[in-house]
């Protein structure tokens, strides 16, 4: 098998906790992730899954280096970028791109769509062609060329996590973090956007990690799944043998939690 | 048998002139849970506020009665309205967290409404909360009545606010996507307390989501909205057994199911969507042509 795009060993993550920070002097750090060990396959999507607290979304931003880990090592493409300096991990940024939850809070109200997917473009070196690159971007996800001149307001909750997907993928990177891309969504859009995100991961043989608390949508998108609580790495493994035999009891009980859209008049109560 | 809640042809306006919400009737009889589901912009929480008598000032009703057991809150003096609302409705809302005020315990929060608007004597709207947070399971009801909301958990909150809605004995309860902010674990505690307590008090409930999975678990009856209009109203048995309308029916194939990973996830279509279109221009024709 290929060498994994990722391999992590050993990831701690601590960070200041604000609500026990003194009044003068340093916040005591706390520990978010406590040591995980996993691989991320190539061209494959890893569903990462997990309540709120669990340290989920800590882990892919330690991926992308939005935070840089305390412990451990993140080998990307072989190489450790764990403590990378800034200056060393910009020109690595372009293969290392982010899906927003809420693409209102990540989307600037007062420049255009196009300018937004243009804007990393020119940062990254591909300034040539903006406008066929933006209305490339555009049109592989799905939406009309003329969006390019509209603003953030003027777009759905469903066209706006687009035009997220559409700036991350211009850049054509290797590895995508989408954190809780869907769940704001009603669920004719969340379909639309988890089979855009499905078709492109396969045509553009991305990795993506893909973070969500909701193990039907994981179920559907990823092949592989990484379990996390309390920042520490419950269960992980393939998609279908992780649901088929559950082996830690989280794992069950997350499973036995979710309410399937069928009357059973037990579902309230087991577990 | 007089239902608990009967919303008959209500329609509302925006200050344009606009209907959100188009003829909606519903009942929700004693004891019963009855789901209103839809996607955002549906309507769902403006039926859910018209009942409480919490509509925004830009919304005005402009046809059709809600009655609470049978007595009809638009012939109500404003007075009168929201002390028949207070008395026999209360709600559980979506956040816990902004549906508490941060600067005060939550031991006074909950007592306020039974000293307030019911008249209830301090010790007694006390020892009632007491009672109610022993049935949802918090075994130290001193330190969480002393406690300020931000010391406590979303799901301990929101038990709180269970808690709260049961002490008055309400004949009616609004819950407004109680469970959406939730974990999936913490959701079916809440579901499953939710559930004991409505049997437990006979309460009528009117569930506001827009999921179906929870509507499956928690409902005997369901109306489906879409734009402001009730497009199919059924037994939740027969609804997820034989979704008649289309939109109902595209709703549960854009569901993922982990049993069922295969399953193509598709989004309501354009002929579904073409079909409602058409379906709300007809009804607003008719209405204008009432109206005109």
């Amino acid at each position: 098998m290929a060498e994994p795009l990722f391999k992590v060993e050993g990831l701690k993550v601590a960070l200041p906790d604000m609500t026990r920070k003194p009044l003068i002097g340093r916040a005591p750090m706390v520990e978010i992730l406590k040591g995980l060990d996993f691989e991320l396959p190539r061209r494959s999507v890893t569903g990462i899954v997990g309540e709120s607290g669990s340290g989920k979304s800590t882990l892919g931003r330690a991926l992308v280096r939005l935070i840089e880990p305390s412990e451990g090592s993140i080998l990307f493409e072989g190489r450790d970028i764990a403590h990378l300096p800034e200056p060393e991990l910009r020109p690595l940024r372009r293969n290392l791109q982010m899906i927003f939850q809420d693409p209102m809070s990540s989307l600037n109200p007062r420049r255009t769509i196009g300018a937004i997917i243009a804007a990393p473009l020119g940062q990254n070196g591909l300034g040539d062609n903006l406008d066929a690159r933006v209305a490339d971007a555009l049109k592989r996800v799905g939406l009309p060329v003329n969006f390019a001149k509209r603003y953030r307001h003027e777009l759905s909750g469903g066209q706006r996590q687009r035009v997220g997907i559409a700036r991350a993928l211009a850049l054509s990177p290797d590895f995508v973090l989408a954190d809780e891309i869907v769940s704001g969504l009603d669920v004719s859009t969340q379909a639309q956007i988890l089979t855009l995100l499905e078709r492109l991961a396969d045509d553009m043989g991305l990795t993506v990690a893909f973070i969500s608390h909701d193990l039907s949508v994981i179920r559907r998108l990823c092949r592989h799944v990484i379990v996390m609580k309390n920042g520490e790495i419950v269960e992980q493994g393939p998609t279908d043998a992780l649901f088929a035999n559950p082996k830690h009891a989280y794992t069950r009980d997350l499973i036995a939690a979710i309410a399937l859209p069928e009357i059973d008049a037990d579902w309230l109560k087991a577990g | 048998m007089t239902a608990c809640l009967d919303i008959s042809g209500l329609s509302a306006t925006l200050g344009d002139g606009r209907r959100i919400l188009r003829s909606v009737s519903l009942t929700v009889e004693p004891g019963e849970v009855r789901a209103l589901v839809g996607e955002s912009g549906a309507g769902k929480s403006m039926i859910g506020k018209a009942v409480l008598g919490v509509l925004p000032p830009s919304v005005r009703i402009v046809e059709g009665s809600i009655r609470l057991e049978g007595q009809d809150l638009g012939a109500l003096s404003p007075r009168d309205r929201r002390r028949v609302i207070g008395a026999k409705t209360a709600l559980i809302p979506q956040d816990p967290l902004t549906a508490l005020n941060p600067s005060r315990r939550v031991g006074p929060q909950m007592t306020d409404r039974l000293v307030h608007i019911l008249g209830w004597a301090g010790d007694r709207a006390d020892r009632r909360v007491r009672q109610l947070l022993d049935e949802v399971h918090i075994r130290e009801p001193d330190r969480v009545m002393r406690a300020y909301p931000h010391e406590l958990s979303g799901g301990m909150r929101q038990r709180v606010l269970i808690a709260a809605a049961f002490a008055a004995e309400p004949r009616l309860i609004v819950a407004d996507e109680p469970t959406t902010a939730l974990d999936v674990t913490v959701q079916k505690q809440i579901l499953r307390l939710i559930a004991l307590l409505q049997k437990e008090h006979g309460t009528a409930i009117l569930f506001v989501t827009h999921d179906l999975g929870v509507v499956a678990k928690i409902s005997q009856k369901v109306t489906v909205l879409y734009a402001g209009k009730v497009v199919e109203e059924a037994d939740a048995t027969r609804l997820f057994a034989d979704p008649r309308h289309p939109y109902t029916r595209a709703l549960m194939a854009a569901t993922p199911r982990y049993t069922d990973p295969f399953a193509s996830l598709l989004p309501v279509d354009e002929t579904v969507l073409a079909g409602l279109a058409a379906e709300i221009a007809d009804a607003d024709r008719r209405w204008e042509a009432g109206h005109g």
